[in-house]
């Protein structure tokens, strides 16, 4: 890229100064003159996703119905589902509560219920021309697909706090410590960040909303059934823990259990199978992002 | 506010010309895409010189949309070259997509934001430093007059509205070359020259290379310095519209003809000219048309 209009157009604005009309208080140098300094190499990733997290925050400031809806159907499985389960004992928990033992697995479902939102929203900004668009911007394919991953991560951070609130007002012994809690914040993004990929990508291979969302409804439950979210591993028939040993919602259940409530768990395993799902969905719903733009 | 320049009208605005090394701002040469066996793009070469405001006119299908989204690497070149102020847009996206602003069809401000939150996106993903962001963004906001309106949501904008909003989106972080696809689309007789007149007055201000794409041939006429004429994916006829209308005249003349049709052409029938006859029996294809309804929807 040559250097040389950026410094040779605001001299020459400075010299036109004199004698074009100039609105009041306009006397600052005028900054759509000179392109911005690119960022390089590694700042580029995190610079896109504050960008696309930060969309993420003023949506929600101006539209706060989605924060409320949103509490509705956790509140009511801990309030309906999980108070009744708790009177019937039905569930080995390992001598806690159900209730308790349900807290952990509704925040990670319904962190997961809003991440597989994404890949219908990414296919509706394709048809408005919002997401053409940024794919024209200066910013990798993994970098926007990261920032979407980590936005809707954003949004299920708050619904979880939402889900925690409940839950203490339920009387859930939860922890208060910060370390722990940084660490619910952090599984909570990974599984938001894996399963917004995940519906991304199969977005950039079904390509429309109608099919999208009939996949989506397809996927939601069983991800969430076959999972330790409800009821663990144990009593399940057997072919069942084997789909749940791959189902990554059970890890991030296991790893807030553990985080929450104090439970035995595998937090390194848990972590480490969090992060590689993630990697692994940006990296697909980016190898596809392409045909969306088509 | 932007500077205005005198000298309005010229193909050339401010350091418009000569600090490119001689390099065009867009050329294509033996650009050829195609949808299966649907040549949309066969064997295209074109040249956009720095500065000027250039339009690629054409019916739906003439494969404009195409063209231009090879030229923002929205799309792959998978046959040819397109080079964006020297750079290859197969080979170096990144520095291409810095060049570049692009404003699609339909009107793709986020509705769910206000403009401020909108020009502000752009002004990150273009890495604009956070000290001069907030001022960056003003200056873009009122270079479209949309100050006023800075802070409303962008689904209360009218669709002339949205159209200056991303104006302002491609602006913010100085692109030099702006490419609108059919950027009047849908949009009422005072919207439309509103639109027009900010994207004078911006490339005036800025020396901002322009390449928009339309089928309104009154608008080409009106507001392109230089035209090309597109059908079934070739380039039929390329010149100023001036140029153009004088030349059909001129045929008009040899022919004999011009004493039944009217003696001043106008851009329309110098398309119908060159295209030939299969004008009016082949319409868009049915995504051209659906894509069209759906902005006007939108802009309704």
């Amino acid at each position: 890229m040559s250097g040389a209009p950026a410094g040779r157009r605001p001299a020459s604005a400075e010299a036109d100064g004199a004698t074009s009309v100039r609105a009041a208080g306009s006397d600052r140098p005028n900054l759509l003159l000179v392109p911005p300094r690119a960022r390089t190499g590694w700042r580029v990733l995190p610079a896109r996703v504050v960008a696309m997290c930060a969309v993420e925050l003023q949506k929600l400031r101006h539209d706060r119905t989605e924060l409320y809806t949103r509490a509705v159907q956790p509140a009511l499985w801990l309030l309906i589902f999980g108070e009744t389960f708790t009177r019937i004992k039905a569930i080995p928990t390992g001598g806690i509560p159900y209730i308790d033992f349900l807290v952990p697995g509704i925040i990670a479902q319904s962190a997961m219920f809003i991440a597989i939102f994404y890949g219908i929203m990414i296919i509706w900004e394709r048809d408005a021309g919002i997401l053409t668009k940024l794919l024209v911007t200066p910013t990798p394919r993994a970098a926007l697909i990261s920032g979407k991953a980590f936005a809707s991560g954003v949004k299920a951070l708050i619904q979880a706090v939402v889900v925690i609130v409940i839950a203490a007002a339920l009387g859930v012994g939860l922890t208060w410590n910060p370390l722990r809690l940084l660490g619910v914040a952090v599984a909570v993004i990974l599984g938001s960040a894996f399963f917004s990929c995940l519906s991304m990508t199969i977005a950039g291979i079904v390509l429309t909303r109608d099919r999208l969302m009939g996949i989506g409804q397809a996927i939601t439950m069983p991800l969430f059934f076959a999972s330790n979210a409800l009821y663990p591993v144990a009593i399940m028939p057997g072919w069942l823990q084997v789909v749940s040993k791959i189902n990554p919602l059970s890890y991030q259940v296991d790893a807030l259990r553990g985080l929450l409530l104090g439970t035995p768990s595998h937090l390194p395993l848990d972590f480490g199978v969090l992060l590689v799902a993630a990697v692994l969905g940006i990296a697909a719903a980016s190898s596809l992002l392409g045909r969306l733009a088509r | 506010m932007i500077r205005r320049s005198a000298g309005t009208g010229s193909a050339q605005g401010i350091g418009g010309s000569g600090d490119t090394g001689g390099a065009d701002a867009v050329s294509c040469s033996g650009l050829t895409y195609a949808f299966g066996d649907t040549k949309a793009v066969d064997d295209l070469d074109l040249s956009v010189l720095t500065g000027e405001v250039f339009g690629l006119l054409g019916p739906n299908g003439a494969g404009k949309t195409t063209a231009i989204r090879c030229v923002t690497t929205l799309l792959p070149v998978p046959g040819g070259m397109v080079r964006v102020f020297g750079h290859d847009a197969a080979k170096e996206k990144m520095a291409v997509r810095r060049l570049l602003g692009y404003v699609p069809q339909q009107l793709s401000a986020d509705a769910a934001l206000t403009g401020r939150e909108n020009v502000t996106l752009f002004a990150r993903v273009f890495d604009v430093p956070r000290r001069e962001r907030a001022e960056r963004v003003a200056q873009a906001l009122a270079a479209v007059d949309l100050t006023g309106f800075a802070d409303r949501m962008a689904s209360t904008y009218s669709g002339g509205m949205i159209r200056r909003l991303e104006l302002a989106q491609a602006l913010v972080s100085a692109v030099r070359l702006l490419m609108l696809d059919e950027p009047t689309i849908g949009l009422d007789p005072i919207a439309r020259t509103s639109v027009w007149e900010h994207i004078n007055s911006v490339r005036r201000a800025t020396g901002m290379t322009v390449l928009v794409t339309t089928h309104y041939m009154d608008e080409a006429d009106q507001y392109c310095d230089r035209v090309a004429l597109m059908h079934r994916g070739r380039i039929h006829a390329l010149g100023t519209p001036d140029e153009l209308r004088a030349e059909l005249g001129q045929r008009r003349v040899a022919a004999g003809s011009a004493g039944d049709q009217d003696p001043l052409p106008t851009l329309e029938d110098v398309f119908r000219d060159v295209a030939g006859s299969g004008l009016d029996d082949e319409g868009g294809d049915f995504r051209d048309v659906r894509s069209t309804r759906r902005t006007a929807t939108r802009v309704g």
